[in-house]
């Protein structure tokens, strides 16, 4: 084993880390201002996917997928969280079975739109190159995923702790009685950070679409990952979903590569030792 | 509170007004019974499928109560426990098939396994209350669906045990057949149906409604609340296990669908639907579910749209379930 061989799966690890964080981000602010166990953030994944797919087939146009993808999810969010979502307070098995039916009934439908058939995301020539330095080779891909991971992560934790909106945010996450008897106006900030959170689900759907392809089964396939994420990282914790992003994206690459027969153990195993350790997560607060 | 379940049962205040209980007690025993029978009944004249989707029904059915021991009798919603079921489901495929064991010894491997494995996974997973319970218990579930997935050499990975024979106890009918096996089957669930209807109205079953009512109380009036809890998961891993080792003979193939979080999450489903906390409504759960399944892929290929639809519907409009719905018995005070 090389020291290429180290590097080239670190980055590979990384950038799936950077997948992983567009998705587990939403999944972690919507249950920390909310407090819901969303099963169908995977779907908003797939389904992101499936609409960035349709829509570069009809303007060829990589930016306008995703675009189309995060807005279309975001009002499919918004629509569960205003009508169904918002009628279970404080009820996590309600949640739970109510985002499992929703998850299933988008997957029939994503089967009923798109058929059965896997499609990759065709991506901009700009982005389909190999990047070389000395005898390593990084597909420029997967750098772009990276950039946009980073750039959303900044432009989270600006948004989170640099403005008003953000610190209203922080506010329902706290203690949602208090803020709402300052006056914050708390469905409603629920109501946006539950839309923000399926759009961003729904960009990394594109984005990862584009290397991971768009299938039936995407749906439940990335949802444990995002789960991993968001428990290890601690429920509700900006930092926490970077941290146990590409902590998961590394020991998934490396888990695969090194040992294929209990790669799925070696991620999910720290998993539940750190939640026996520490049921808050890493960074999660009670 | 954030556990979700329904307050559907009289807990400790009604329970000791136990002037009453031996009156429903009986009802409801007499209803099980007449139930069971009518089912043994019936069986001989069914056709194959329908007679199929009986044995299914209560196989499922088992898996079901043995869930609500964890969710409606102790308030734990468990989001992992198609492991147990998939364990002994897993345990008895790879010894029938590799090792040629019997029965007894499929069985008993399997129950050991599997809830040795609820053992350990109650011990990491009970100190976490409300939706972190939820969280880790996926995520132990997710170790074992990993296992079941990716150890191919072990479990074959995607492509399953397929050829699991069913067992030969030397009587003259060959559980091969389905009316035997369905008998056989039946049996088994009511022998775990009547340890688990003991197990609840025991004083220790009394004491788990009591922690599902107020953990605070309980610990105030003296009761160990942790080994109450750890007992009831394990206990239901047990059950769950055993509904694992039926459903591997009856389907004759096991694969990582059986222990995946879907599964999971269709017998919370089968609790939620039939009302927690009363064994028989979600043992009718397992069963309407196991046909509504069954006849709506007969009719269309759009199914999963009416099953994700039924969950909403169930929380929506019958959220202490069907029999929760129906029951009468009052609701606790608060």
């Amino acid at each position: 084993m090389s020291a290429e061989f180290w590097i080239t799966q670190a980055f590979n690890g990384i950038s799936y880390g950077a997948l992983l964080f567009l998705l587990a981000s939403g999944l972690s602010l919507i249950f920390g201002v909310m407090r819901i166990v969303n099963l169908a953030h995977g779907s908003y994944f797939m389904l992101g996917g499936y609409v960035g797919l349709s829509v570069v087939w009809r303007t060829g146009s990589f930016l306008a997928a995703l675009v189309a993808g995060a807005v279309a999810i975001a009002l499919i969010g918004i629509g569960m969280e205003r009508l169904f979502l918002r009628r279970l307070p404080g009820q996590t098995l309600g949640q739970v079975l109510m985002t499992v039916g929703f998850a299933l009934m988008f997957q029939d439908v994503a089967l009923l739109v798109w058929g059965g058939d896997p499609y990759t995301i065709p991506v901009p020539a700009a982005l389909q190159g190999i990047v070389t330095a000395g005898t390593l080779r990084f597909p420029a891909y997967r750098i772009f995923i990276i950039v946009v991971a980073v750039l959303i992560g900044v432009g989270l934790w600006v948004v989170l702790d640099r403005t008003r909106v953000g610190a209203m945010i922080r506010a329902a996450v706290d203690d949602r009685e208090m803020a709402q008897g300052v006056g914050i106006r708390v469905p409603v900030v629920s109501l946006g950070v539950f839309a923000l959170g399926a759009a961003l689900a729904a960009l990394g759907g594109v984005i990862g679409g584009g290397f991971l392809g768009v299938y039936p089964g995407a749906d439940f396939e990335v949802l444990p990952y995002a789960f991993v994420v968001v428990i290890v990282g601690g429920l509700g914790s900006l930092p926490g979903a970077m941290v146990g992003s590409l902590l998961v994206g590394l020991l998934d690459n490396f888990g695969k590569a090194l040992f294929p027969e209990l790669s799925y153990f070696t991620l999910f195993a720290p998993m539940a030792l750190i939640l026996a350790l520490r049921p808050t997560g890493l960074f999660g607060r009670a | 509170m954030t556990n979700g379940a329904p307050r559907s049962s009289p807990g400790p205040a009604a329970a000791s007004s136990g002037l009453t209980a031996p009156a429903t007690l009986d009802r409801k025993v007499v209803a099980g019974a007449v139930v069971l029978a009518l089912a043994g009944a019936v069986a001989p004249v069914l056709p194959a499928y329908p007679l199929t989707l009986l044995t299914q029904a209560v196989i499922v059915a088992v898996l079901a109560m043995s869930l609500d021991v964890l969710l409606g009798y102790t308030g734990l919603p468990s989001l992992g426990h198609a492991a147990y079921f998939g364990i002994a489901a897993y345990t008895v495929g790879i010894l029938a098939t590799e090792r040629q064991t019997g029965l007894a010894g499929c069985l008993v491997a399997a129950l050991l396994l599997a809830t040795a494995t609820a053992a350990v996974f109650g011990f990491l997973a009970i100190r976490a209350t409300g939706t972190y319970f939820l969280m880790i218990t996926l995520a132990l579930g997710m170790v074992v669906w990993g296992l079941a997935f990716r150890w191919v050499s072990m479990t074959k990975g995607d492509n399953g045990i397929a050829g699991v024979p069913r067992p030969e106890l030397g009587l003259p009918w060959s559980l091969a057949a389905p009316l035997p096996f369905f008998y056989f089957a039946l049996l088994a669930a009511a022998l775990a149906w009547a340890a688990m209807g003991v197990l609840v109205r025991s004083p220790f079953g009394l004491g788990l409604k009591g922690i599902r009512e107020s953990e605070s109380r309980m610990r105030a009036l003296g009761y160990n609340v942790w080994l109450h809890k750890y007992l009831a998961f394990v206990i239901s891993g047990f059950f769950a296990a055993f509904a694992g080792v039926l459903w591997a003979y009856y389907n004759g193939f096991v694969g990582p669908v059986d222990v995946q979080l879907v599964t999971s999450v269709e017998t919370l489903l089968m609790v939620a639907l039939g009302g927690p906390g009363t064994l028989a409504g979600p043992a009718l759960g397992a069963a309407a579910i196991v046909f509504l399944k069954n006849f709506v892929s007969v009719y269309t290929k759009r199914w999963l749209l009416i099953l994700g639809a039924v969950y909403i519907g169930v929380i929506l409009f019958a959220p202490r379930g069907v029999l929760g719905a129906f029951s009468r018995e009052p609701h606790s005070a608060r």
